[in-house]
């Protein structure tokens, strides 16, 4: 069956959250005439950012969920959502379910925009501490790739993106091209003084990076302090696909965006040795549609991106394609967190601040800096975090109803200091996903089946990330420190990679150095998928940068006739 | 050409870069809404605004009443909780008008303010207590429940966050390190 020609494209991208818009914007910007999917409703920049500026008496329930809330959203994901407020974002858990063979969250966007209208907008670049870990600690396979590699392409996505930040001179989290920082509260610069005295320099808190403008660029504003983003930024304070990449690749006239449009095979040919294009199903008419491309990039998120490649060239690799080395949907990582610490800070009461500040603290991994320390685990852990002067809504259980009980919450509390670790999980062939023999979705698709759980290495890691939250509050004066140790089920993190690896070697990774899967070279995956180890540090810049380089690249392989 | 206020108010941040504050929005408050929630009568409306005006009375700033806190708590109790946890709720309305009418023979609501406060403090002590079974009363997590809900409308609403701790929803700057002054109320 020939395909019309207003199906043919010269590069199609599956997904268009935080990676699939870079992949369109740099795809776009280099003249190719590019398809952009996504399974996901549209969500138009501003126009529907329904809720984002409703005062606190618009909000329906005051954020607080409905019975109808919960019972539309049975999953681990109505813990994120705002309740009346982007209901619609997220994914539908009852169309969209999945099997968990151990306890998995799988907090998905299945929107235009994925997770980038969500995401917590921490960015950070990785260091060839991370880039080198697996070769250091003979686990798993080495990246191919150094610091040195991407570092040009950090620049390039922060510049682009806006990431405000200090420059704070820390090896294993390097500086980049930042946007003037965000203020540390004055509780925050007396904890970080305080840990800087005790420490001396080995532990430093300094302030969050975040993908917030603190000066207008583009058609974007900067942040307004308003603490809403997760509501959509009518201001384009923040990093989205919608405020930044996509009016980019709009703006070049050459790119489709297609929603409602879920990938459901890279179409391959197996004379050719080359991916042909992608297989659609229209969410809304459920007609199956395939459309031709040169070159296909999968930015469809980790678990995903992986599921596509499962149910592709399944007659030529039964267990898909890029499964040939065995490594397809293994070595599922994540970062564990919901542990830390946190207490009250004396002596500013005659403090406070002015605006809402969408990002806090953050104290860079300080364990491991050489190779194994002999702590009792490998790698390490950061922490975020911020000083907070609590409001009414502490309530304050010990006073008595009336007017003491109303004159107290009508000032405000006590100052409180929170951190709380972001730690490395290895990469284990054993930790895999895998499409379930039984179950499918809305669509009839099968759904994947989740298997992966924590190991000895994560939990002596999580012992000291709360012994250590303590000590540095300890260590700052914090009064009544009390520890958290949250539950965290696998996924928990949103950080969920690997699925997909990249590697020097087609028997033990999926994809080459330049993200290209080794059995298909015109098929890129630059989504988490393609992590080979985790850090401690926050991926989405470091998938920003993969998909920028991988892009260029490609696009060179095209003018080059290699692709 | 006719502006949203959404379009409105972007455009306004997009001219002044950074800051300035957003005009006071039209919204329709709770408390005037028309008809109370399934099984709410008027009267049940009048007794929860007298509890909620209890928790938090007026002062030289309003009270809970002046917000519409009966029909707030009317409406939450019935879209957000769950069928046992609303059954209680009213099972506990019942009892404060029962049982504050048996001591003072009059009703709860109109009843003399400091009265209603001993009384409903005795209920809220015995939250601080909950292994001490009151012998034959509902337990009092009903009273958790309108405590709760009176703190939160009161402090989101707008008499409240216009008037008495103004709310700014568009602060257009951050600094982490100003003097605290008591805000002026206005009357």
């Amino acid at each position: 069956m020939a395909i019309p020609s207003s199906h043919v494209y010269d590069a199609i991208v599956v997904g268009s959250g935080i990676s699939g818009g870079w992949a369109a914007k740099e795809l776009t910007e280099r003249g190719l005439k590019v398809l952009l999917l996504d399974r996901g409703q549209n969500v138009e920049h501003i126009k529907d950012y329904k809720n984002a500026l409703k005062q606190p008496w618009e909000v329906p329930h005051r954020g607080r969920a409905t019975n109808a809330f919960r019972e539309a959203h049975p999953g681990a994901q109505s813990r994120w959502r705002s309740p009346g407020l982007n209901d619609e974002w997220w994914a539908d858990e009852t169309k969209n379910p999945y099997v968990e063979t151990k306890p998995f969250d799988w907090i998905r966007g299945y929107q235009v925009g994925g997770r980038s209208l969500i995401w917590g907008r921490q960015s950070y670049r990785w260091s060839d501490l991370d880039f080198e870990a697996n070769a250091r600690d003979g686990l798993a396979v080495d990246w191919p790739i150094r610091y040195a590699d991407l570092a040009p392409w950090y620049d390039h996505v922060e510049r682009f993106a806006g990431i405000s930040g200090n420059r704070d001179g820390i090896p294993q989290l390097p500086d980049g091209e930042f946007m003037p920082p965000m203020d540390l509260n004055c509780v925050e610069q007396h904890v970080a003084a305080r840990l800087e005295a005790h420490y001396g320099g080995k532990r430093r808190l300094i302030q969050a990076r975040v993908a917030n403008l603190t000066q207008a660029i583009h058609d974007r504003a900067p942040c307004q302090y308003r603490s809403k983003c997760h509501l959509g930024c009518p201001f384009g304070g923040y990093f989205s696909t919608q405020s930044s990449t996509l009016p980019a690749a709009v703006k070049t006239g050459n790119l489709t965006l297609r929603p409602h449009s879920i990938a459901t095979r890279v179409l391959y040919d197996k004379d050719r040795q080359r991916a042909r294009g992608v297989e659609v199903l229209d969410a809304e008419t459920r007609e199956t549609i395939e459309f031709s491309a040169r070159l296909v990039f999968l930015c469809a998120s980790a678990l995903n991106s992986a599921w596509l490649l499962m149910r592709s060239a399944t007659e030529v690799w039964p267990g898909g394609l890029g499964s040939s080395s065995g490594e397809l949907g293994h070595n599922i990582m994540d970062h564990q967190l919901g542990a830390g610490a946190s207490g009250r800070v004396e002596g500013f009461d005659d403090r406070t601040v002015y605006g809402r500040r969408p990002g806090g603290i953050y104290i860079p991994r300080y364990r491991n800096l050489q190779g194994n320390e002999g702590r009792g685990y490998l790698r390490g852990y950061g922490f975020q975090g911020s000083a907070n002067r609590s409001n009414w809504q502490r309530d304050v259980a010990e006073l008595a109803i009336g007017s003491d009980l109303k004159e107290a919450l009508l000032e405000p509390g006590d100052w409180s200091m929170g951190i709380g670790g972001f730690g490395e999980i290895l990469p284990d062939h054993a930790n895999r996903i895998s499409l379930d023999p039984q179950r499918t979705d809305a669509w009839g698709l099968p759904v994947l089946a989740m298997d992966c759980r924590l190991t000895d290495n994560d939990r002596a890691m999580r012992r000291e990330i709360i012994s250590d939250a303590v000590e540095m509050l300890e260590a700052a004066g914090v009064k009544d420190i009390k520890t958290r140790d949250g539950h965290y089920n696998f996924g928990n993190g949103i950080h969920e990679m690997g699925s997909a690896r990249m590697g020097r070697d087609p028997k033990t990774s999926v994809l080459n150095a330049h993200n290209q899967v080794w059995d298909a070279p015109n098929v890129l995956v630059t989504d988490g998928a393609c992590m080979t180890s985790a850090s401690c540090v926050n991926p989405s810049l470091t998938y920003m940068a993969i998909t920028a380089r991988a892009a260029a690249f490609a696009v060179a392989e095209v003018n080059r006739g290699n692709l | 050409m006719q502006l949203s206020r959404r379009e409105a108010i972007v455009r306004l941040a997009l001219l002044m870069g950074a800051s300035f504050v957003t005009p006071r929005l039209q919204a329709a408050d709770f408390g005037t809404s028309s008809t109370p929630p399934d099984g709410f009568t008027p009267a049940d409306l009048a007794l929860l605004d007298e509890i909620g005006d209890t928790i938090i009375p007026p002062t030289d700033v309003p009270g809970a009443k002046a917000v519409g806190i009966g029909a707030f708590m009317a409406m939450m109790v019935t879209d957000c909780y769950a069928a046992p946890e609303q059954r209680a709720f009213r099972d506990g309305m019942t009892a404060i008008a029962r049982s504050f009418r048996t001591r003072h023979g009059v009703d709860f609501v109109g009843a003399a303010a400091a009265d209603r406060t001993i009384f409903l403090n005795e209920i809220n002590a015995a939250l601080r207590q909950p292994k001490t079974a009151e012998s034959g009363a509902p337990a009092p997590k009903y009273f958790r429940i309108m405590r709760e809900l009176t703190i939160l409308g009161y402090f989101t609403s707008e008499e409240v966050a216009t008037k008495v701790r103004p709310w700014i929803e568009v602060p257009g700057r951050y600094e982490g390190n100003v003097p605290y002054r008591k805000p002026a109320r206005s009357r």
